[in-house]
């Protein structure tokens, strides 16, 4: 393509300095723009007031894509259910006739629970969610995994509080807006949230590794006992996370731990509840007065918390609840 | 007798030109908009596991800056980024600094080799593409480079192949850009 003619400023003093100006100009927006990136790295919260409202000015084209998103899967998965119908539908039965059996014994067990805890004088209650709300966009051109949720503090969300789908957890708040929140994702590379074997009490931690799996890594090094198809849940260690929420199920060992896939897949998710930070309400419960004998006071003590907006770093606590 | 005008000596391919003329809004906004709205566009199609939505916003910025050099100011890399930054996911600044530098090495690159065709202005893209979402992910956080680089390799291709594309999506909006619009002079 022929060169612009406008850019040869000729004998124009004018034209001379306009393009002067222009140099001037964008070589310092790119200094400027390595300051803010110095701020942000050091503080990563020091935009959050920014960030945060431009979000909640965007939220409602947010919202209706979203809406429009969940019609869509559904309408796929409803014509990828036919396809294969009867033997799914033969499949399906045999599954429900298993399954109902095990909830009679899901229920016994849990009568039994229930008659244990009275006995210690546990007082079980699961927290109450602060709010429940639609999953409207992620920061899909990024390394970085953000999500947006469609609450912010108007609703009671503030940054630290875990977010879970029905099938696990999904992250935990970052920023919040006024109606508006970002939620840093289990596979953004600064999250890291302690877990556990469902089974036993091998803990870990599980990393993000911005590519939708995580890495879990053994607190106890030495011979490695996790094995595929493992599915580790919350330990409730460094205060953020109430203990048993689903994370990860592992697909693959590694040396000193195991690459895991997580179970709540934002993908596939649209609604989201956001939980209280759970310190505080293990605090509550353990405050509470109780007749039989109480627990040990290790877990009495709320450990301390990361701040909510740092890039998690729980304390290494050695076991689990 | 008199011959009948040439019936389009009246039109150009912006209209009729008959008591209509360019809007100077429409003229200036539309590069900036789209390109705002393009940062803004991977954040809603559906909440991603994996960074592979090319980044539309700068694939914009850099289609405006070859297909009408000047259109965009040399420091137009401040205020887009900015709002790049907004909605992006990377730290504060990032995008401030990557398409300063970008419009500065184009400003560099037309100054050269002022000729150029389509395969210069897409190996250009390709190249620039590619720095930046390298330099993004430098940028981006802790954790091993050998982890985060191979993590934008489809990103990066994504973006390439969309060069083009978006680059005659630009084309048409420039024309949209100098619409004639019904003036009272």
């Amino acid at each position: 393509m022929a060169p612009p003619t406008t850019r040869r400023s000729g004998f124009s003093r004018r034209a001379q300095y306009g393009v002067f100006t222009g140099y001037v100009l964008a070589g310092s927006g790119a200094l400027v723009g390595a300051i803010l990136l110095g701020i942000s790295l050091v503080h990563p919260s020091a935009f959050a007031g920014l960030r945060s409202s431009a979000s909640d000015v965007t939220e409602p084209v947010a919202q209706a894509t979203a809406a429009g998103r969940t019609e869509r899967q559904g309408l796929i998965e409803t014509v990828s259910a036919y396809i294969a119908a009867g033997s799914k539908n033969a499949e399906l039965r045999q599954e429900l006739k298993i399954a109902r059996v095990r909830l009679a014994e899901a229920r016994a067990i849990r009568v039994e629970n229930d008659r244990l805890k009275a006995m210690l004088g546990l007082v079980n209650e699961d927290p109450h969610p602060i709010a429940t709300a639609r999953l409207i966009g992620s920061t899909a051109s990024s390394t970085r995994r953000f999500a947006y949720i469609s609450a912010g503090r108007e609703q009671g969300v503030l940054p630290g509080m875990p977010v879970r789908s029905p099938t696990g957890l999904v992250g935990r708040v970052f920023e919040a807006g006024r109606h508006s929140a970002r939620v840093l994702l289990l596979t953004d590379s600064e999250s890291m949230v302690p877990v556990r074997r469902s089974t036993d009490n091998v803990v870990a931690f599980a990393e993000g590794r911005a590519d939708g799996t995580l890495r879990l890594r053994l607190i106890n090094l030495g011979i490695n006992p996790i094995k595929t198809g493992d599915v580790f849940v919350t330990s409730g260690a460094g205060g953020l996370f109430r203990p048993g929420i689903a994370v990860a199920v592992v697909s693959r060992t590694t040396r000193d731990g195991g690459i895991a896939r997580v179970l709540s897949d934002p993908i596939a998710t649209s609604f989201v509840v956001v939980d209280p930070v759970w310190h505080v309400e293990a605090a509550k419960l353990l405050a509470a007065p109780s007749p039989g004998p109480t627990t040990p006071a290790k877990r009495a003590k709320p450990k301390s918390v990361p701040v909510p907006t740092a890039p998690a770093a729980p304390a290494p606590a050695p076991a689990a609840q | 007798m008199i011959d009948q005008l040439n019936p389009n000596s009246r039109r150009d391919r912006f209209g009729s030109k008959i008591n209509r003329s360019h809007s100077p809004l429409l003229a200036f906004a539309t590069p900036w908009l789209m390109i705002m709205v393009g940062s803004y566009l991977p954040v809603l199609p559906m909440v991603a596991g994996y960074p592979y939505v090319p980044p539309l916003g700068y694939l914009l910025l850099l289609s405006w800056r070859m297909i009408r050099p000047g259109v965009l100011p040399l420091w137009a890399g401040i205020p887009l980024g900015l709002v790049d930054d907004l909605f992006s996911g990377q730290p504060f600044g990032s995008a401030v600094l990557l398409w300063s530098l970008s419009l500065l090495a184009i400003e560099g690159l037309e100054e050269r080799f002022p000729w150029r065709g389509f395969m210069e202005d897409w190996v250009t893209a390709a190249v620039l593409v590619t720095l930046t979402l390298a330099f993004g992910a430098v940028f981006a956080g802790t954790g091993g480079l050998d982890d985060r680089l191979p993590l934008i390799a489809p990103q990066v291709l994504l973006s390439m192949l969309l060069f083009p594309m978006i680059g005659r999506m630009v084309a048409r909006f420039d024309r949209l850009r100098l619409l004639r619009i019904r003036t009272i002079d």
